[in-house]
């Protein structure tokens, strides 16, 4: 084997071998990185109840309540399979609308309703004029209601 | 086939390629800046979710993608530099390190900017921005380490090998967003789908992308002669190059 040689094989498994280091330690604390859980996830129990955690979701279509103190709001949050209600007292973000994703960081009550501190709009990664959006919306009002229109 | 390339691999012919280059690169760079912003800050319309805010894109996308391709660009240099012992690849690693520092920096304070008036915050914790700053990291401690030893040689290989170590994070940074829940949104423009942007928005997006690629390679031209003339100030092909100038 020529030095040149043996020195591209060190530094393959120099790359190999931080690859699998690197992929076993993210594997070990894949819980811990996730940045949010999911509806489904906090319905079944696996959110750590007693202490704050993070739940993420999209706001239900016409779920979002004002109380009459003028603060609070509660909406649903869904994952398309499961749903939990929140309610939080602050202002909500410019991007907080019914039907596009969130994520609240607070507690889980007894009752099942999330009692948020902080409220965090998700951004998607769609970008269109606001026409495109109102033919889009315009299109998908009009289309039968089981066929998709993307 | 290394044989037709190691003319230009050596420090004299880079030194003049690289300034016969420059210039056509600053130049085309700013005829793509110039294309690109007016397109993306003028002609292209507001979004419908977050109206003028979102001509951040066209600063933050692509000096997110350029911090993560000037990361692959010192490695591999670095790599070449310590299999095949090629100065020019220690050379380029060294001249890449505070550009891709800067683009990453850019990346991160657009990124908060943005997220401010957007998701509510400046920063949170999760999985892409983490791993972004991480890569921040990464660009500071190639610095210092080639600051902190002398020999250049030394400092090189030293490089060279925490730049290959590093390159674990690039995956992880972009696959972040697929891989965990991340408050930052997913991919918009990739190769193998269709962009989920509309094309007005796209096209100026792509430009800038082309300009930053551009300017990279211009200033990483200028920053290559800078550190040859550091590598190589003792050898008799410099001197003589320099009294050539002094003297015509």
């Amino acid at each position: 084997m020529t030095p040149r040689r043996k020195r591209m094989v060190v530094i393959g498994l120099l790359v190999v071998g931080m690859g699998l280091a690197t992929a076993l330690i993210l594997r070990a604390f894949n819980q811990n990185l996730m940045y949010f859980y999911s509806t489904s996830d906090t319905v079944a129990g696996k959110a750590p109840a007693g202490r704050d955690f993070r739940i993420g979701g999209l706001v239900v279509k016409e779920s979002l309540q004002r109380e009459p103190d003028g603060l609070t709001v509660r909406f649903t949050l869904t994952d398309l399979h499961q749903t939990v209600d929140v309610s939080y007292t602050g202002i909500l973000p410019d991007l907080f609308r019914e039907g596009q994703g969130i994520v609240a960081n607070g507690q889980l009550g007894r009752d099942g309703v999330f009692v948020a501190r902080e409220v965090l709009a998700k951004h998607d990664e769609n970008y269109m004029p606001p026409e495109v959006a109102a033919a889009l919306a315009q299109a998908k009002a009009n289309a039968p209601p089981n066929k998709k229109v993307p | 086939m290394f044989k037709r390339f190691h003319p230009y691999a050596s420090p004299k012919h880079f030194h003049r390629l690289a300034q016969r280059l420059s210039p056509w690169l600053f130049g085309l760079s700013a005829v793509l800046f110039a294309a690109g912003l007016t397109g993306g800050l003028v002609l292209a319309p507001a979004d419908y979710q977050q109206g003028e805010s979102f001509r951040i894109i066209y600063l933050h996308v692509p000096s997110a993608w350029m911090s993560m391709f000037v990361y692959l660009v010192m490695a591999s240099a670095g790599a070449a530099g310590l299999i095949w012992k090629v100065k020019l690849g220690d050379i380029i690693a060294r001249a890449c390190a505070p550009l891709g520092a800067s683009f990453t920096f850019l990346a991160l304070a657009t990124g908060s900017l943005w997220g401010k008036p957007m998701w509510g915050t400046w920063w949170v914790w999760d999985a892409r921005l983490t791993s972004e700053l991480i890569l921040l990291f990464l660009y500071l401690g190639y610095l210092a380490l080639q600051s902190a030893i002398e020999d250049r040689r030394a400092a090189a290989r030293a490089g060279a090998v925490l730049a290959i170590v590093g390159v674990v994070n690039i995956p992880i940074i972009h696959y972040s967003v697929v891989w965990w829940s991340t408050l930052h949104q997913g991919a918009t423009v990739s190769k193998f789908d269709a962009p989920s942007m509309a094309t007005s928005m796209l096209i100026p997006l792509l430009l800038m992308a082309l300009a930053f690629k551009a300017y990279f390679l211009a200033v990483l031209m200028v920053r290559a002669r800078c550190e040859i003339l550091a590598f190589e100030q003792h050898t008799a092909w410099l001197r003589a190059e320099l009294s050539d100038e002094r003297t015509s």
